[in-house]
């Protein structure tokens, strides 16, 4: 009963924050919608018994991803920021629809014949312990591509804001 | 939905959640019934330790900031890794060491490129 109360309040959070983040006029709302999703998102984790990774969503994403994106976006131009004028989809919609659409029917064909096990216990072995184990045993390639995915965001990160010619207004 | 099971020790945070937004909703929401509503063009002057605001608050800032902050979340996720990996290095032995090792040396090659570009300057 309880339970499906917070699952219907973290699906309010997770979908309305979704909706909010595609659907606000001022990009900086946009962003805060965004932290509404990554809550929710984090509530799912919890209502699965995986602790560590809603704890992962709070500090990573919320703290420091979206708190990330916010910089992004006050660093971008100052009309971003208010572009209530501006439309809200670009040149390419009648491109992006069908592959939107592609995606999503390619997500559900997966999802729909996966027989997804419920267990009516909670998992009694330390969690945080078996994804460790799992990184360096079975997914092994993965966890060292992730490392390679850092050291790329990190290689990118200094190329973009590497100012061959900084601009003439800027706060110090 | 039978199958959905809520660790007890949760329950504390729910609690806290909801006391935490409960408290600053409803305080606000009876506060209204209250408070004298006056506003004048000094009361709604930005409050900035007593000086009046000299620019506006919506201005560009410097994109050094974000190179700073791309670096926190990159050492921020590898501590991640690195938490998972700590809890079960005993059992895994030097095979676990080799690995995180690995790991760390593929994230330095970038740390050290964003070094030697001088990203880590911070000049004016």
């Amino acid at each position: 009963m309880i339970i499906q109360a917070i699952f219907i309040v973290m699906t309010l959070c997770t979908l309305g924050g979704a909706v909010g983040v595609v659907s606000s006029r001022n990009l900086f709302h946009s962003a805060l919608y965004l932290i509404l999703s990554f809550f929710g998102v984090a509530g799912y984790y919890v209502l699965l018994s995986a602790g560590f990774l809603a704890v992962i969503q709070l500090m990573v994403y919320i703290g420091a991803i979206a708190i990330l994106i916010l910089f992004a976006i006050m660093f971008s131009r100052e009309s971003a920021m208010n572009s209530a004028k501006e439309s809200q989809a670009n040149r390419q919609r009648w491109l992006g629809l069908p592959v939107a659409m592609g995606l999503f029917i390619s997500l559900i064909a997966v999802i729909i014949p996966v027989n997804w096990p419920i267990q009516q216990t909670a998992p009694t072995t330390d969690m945080v312990r078996d994804l460790g184990v799992a990184f360096l045993t079975s997914y092994l390639i993965p966890f060292e591509v992730v490392s390679v995915l850092l050291s790329v965001a990190l290689i990118g990160a200094v190329m973009l804001a590497r100012e061959e010619n900084p601009p003439v207004k800027e706060t110090k | 939905m039978s199958g959905l099971y809520l660790p007890k020790e949760y329950l504390a945070i729910l609690l806290f959640i909801v006391l935490g937004v409960g408290f600053g909703v409803v305080t606000l929401w009876i506060g209204q019934f209250f408070r004298m509503k006056r506003p004048y063009f000094e009361k709604l002057v930005a409050y900035e330790s007593g000086n009046p605001p000299t620019d506006e608050p919506r201005m560009r800032f410097s994109v050094k900031f974000y190179l700073i902050a791309i670096l926190f979340i990159v050492f921020d996720v590898e501590a991640i890794y690195l938490y998972s990996w700590a809890l079960v290095y005993d059992k895994l032995g030097m095979f676990a060491l080799v690995e995180m090792f690995i790991f760390i040396a593929l994230l330095l090659v970038g740390y050290f490129y964003g070094w030697k570009k001088g990203a880590l300057q911070w000049e004016k």
